[in-house]
């Protein structure tokens, strides 16, 4: 099986050819929104972070803005700043370059004048960049070149029965197909950490993982906080969750039943095949950022109540247990999993149907976020800004 | 006294099935069901080979909420998706609601 991608400079594959318009700072976001807005085939998002960040955060925001420049599915990029911030232009250049050989074009805005003149510029900048990329064409490619994120929020009892075991399923079809899954949201793996200790490739990664896990506790507990005392909440409880490892498992099954062969930081770029975990926060948006930003092309999102999260770059097919969250939130959702429930269709029927969609996905279908334009994202902390 | 009052009946699935429970993986001894499910009421799940496979509820079993699929003994595994999610607390009966009230979550030795 192959799916048609379009191929990088620096070797990688990509199932979208965007370009992108990156703003370096929140200082820079509203610029480089308004420069997106005026070229077809460009996109931006909203830069929180890039200044006044302790040295921590900031690794983390330069690892997703250079992960960003760096994933497959962007042609090139145009790095906008406003010229004074933290993440200054010549050092977010150097971390894009030690990512990716890809076309970069730069603009500082308080050096060519101020939001018109950076606007002009970085028109005519996107424009050419778009007339480029739309020179590469899809090529098949093996399923060994994909990397597939895993994603839950607005969870509810069907995600656990339905939607990320179906995800599962799926990831162990890439994973046995050559293909790497990336599970993710360090949060959910509190509880259920043993189960995954056993699953790890060898002693090394077995420590990392558990290191990744005790490192979370240890972040929240400096902020006076604690996971396990409470949790599972009243409210899990009353939807039918008695323990921790058993809300925990509901989460892990949508990485699939592999064994774990790496785990990656935030946001560092992602080269091991098979499935795979990144220390990512329970946030959504940061944490398809985290993978995004690690290289993943694609990701599934498993939601039981609905969610209209997308992302810039790397289309998000959402799949809902559901069937009244079917119902009311379809517009937002692509796949309705609750027949893994309720039938007629057996797992490995649904398994079809949902790894027929990514296939579908990743050679250019348009996910309903995409369809949406939806380009939100955010980028993990660990503190206040500085 | 404790009458056996559960059988576990195997049928092959005829025309429109009336599921109302699932079990996620084949090693699993309890389901989940999910519709609400009174105290008498089958339990009705589908198992390899595109079986239906039944119990009957011991006790009422709200929506989303587990259900044994066999008698489970005091310290005995409560095993779903395939792993275990805590251990029995007190005698669980086949078809009985299986929750706080009769498992205990152990925190597993990592070292």
């Amino acid at each position: 099986m192959v799916f048609y991608g379009y191929k990088r400079p620096d070797g990688r594959v990509g199932v979208r050819n965007h370009v992108l318009v990156l703003p370096a700072s929140v200082c820079a976001s509203d610029t480089t929104a308004k420069i997106a807005d005026q070229v077809e085939g460009a996109v931006s998002f909203h830069n929180q972070n890039g200044c006044s960040q302790v040295p921590a955060d900031e690794a983390w925001t330069m690892e997703v803005l250079s992960g960003y420049a760096a994933n497959p599915n962007v042609y090139g990029t145009l790095v906008v700043s406003l010229g004074c911030e933290n993440c200054q232009m010549d050092y977010v250049v150097r971390e894009i370059r030690k990512k990716t050989n890809k076309p970069l074009r730069q603009i500082i805005i308080q050096e060519v004048g101020g939001t018109p003149n950076a606007v002009e510029l970085g028109v005519r900048y996107a424009r050419e960049l778009v007339a480029e990329a739309a020179k590469v064409q899809r090529e098949p490619f093996p399923l060994s070149e994909l990397i597939l994120g895993t994603e839950c929020g607005g969870s509810d009892p069907t995600s656990g029965l339905a939607a990320n075991p179906l995800i599962g399923e799926v990831c162990d079809r890439l994973v046995d197909a050559g293909g790497t899954a990336v599970l993710s949201e360090t949060t959910e793996f509190i509880g259920a950490e043993h189960i995954l200790a056993r699953r790890a490739a060898n002693p090394k990664v077995r420590e990392r993982l558990l290191f990744i896990i005790r490192r979370y506790e240890e972040a929240l507990a400096r902020v006076g906080e604690e996971v396990r005392n409470g949790n599972p909440s009243p409210g899990n409880k009353a939807g039918g969750i008695t323990t921790l490892e058993e809300k925990s498992l509901g989460c892990i099954h949508k990485g699939g039943h592999r064994t774990i062969q790496a785990v990656y930081d935030y946001g560092k770029p992602m080269s091991d095949k098979g499935l795979i975990i990144m220390d990512t926060p329970g946030n959504d948006a940061a944490s398809m950022a985290g993978m995004a930003a690690g290289g993943a092309q694609v990701i599934i999102f498993s939601s039981g109540r609905g969610t209209p999260s997308g992302h810039p770059l790397v289309p998000v097919i959402k799949i809902t247990g559901n069937r009244e969250t079917w119902k009311k939130m379809s517009p937002n959702t692509d796949l309705d999993a609750s027949p893994v429930i309720y039938g007629p269709e057996t797992m490995q029927e649904m398994t079809d149907r949902l790894f027929a969609l990514l296939m579908e996905t990743v050679n250019g279908k348009q996910t309903k976020a995409e369809a949406l334009g939806f380009v939100e994202t955010s980028i993990a902390r660990v503190s206040n800004y500085a | 006294m404790q009458k056996c009052l559960f059988r576990l009946t195997i049928q092959q699935i005829k025309g429109n099935n009336m599921r109302n429970a699932i079990v996620i993986s084949s090693t699993d001894n309890v389901a989940v069901v999910v519709e609400p499910v009174r105290r008498g009421e089958p339990i009705i799940w589908i198992g390899p080979d595109h079986r239906e496979l039944s119990i009957t509820a011991a006790t009422d079993i709200p929506i989303y909420h587990k259900c044994a699929l066999r008698d489970i003994a005091p310290g005995e595994k409560i095993i779903k998706y395939g792993e275990h999610i805590g251990e029995a607390g007190a005698p669980i009966r086949a078809g009985e609601h299986v929750h706080t009230h009769n498992v205990v979550s152990i925190r597993e030795e990592l070292v």
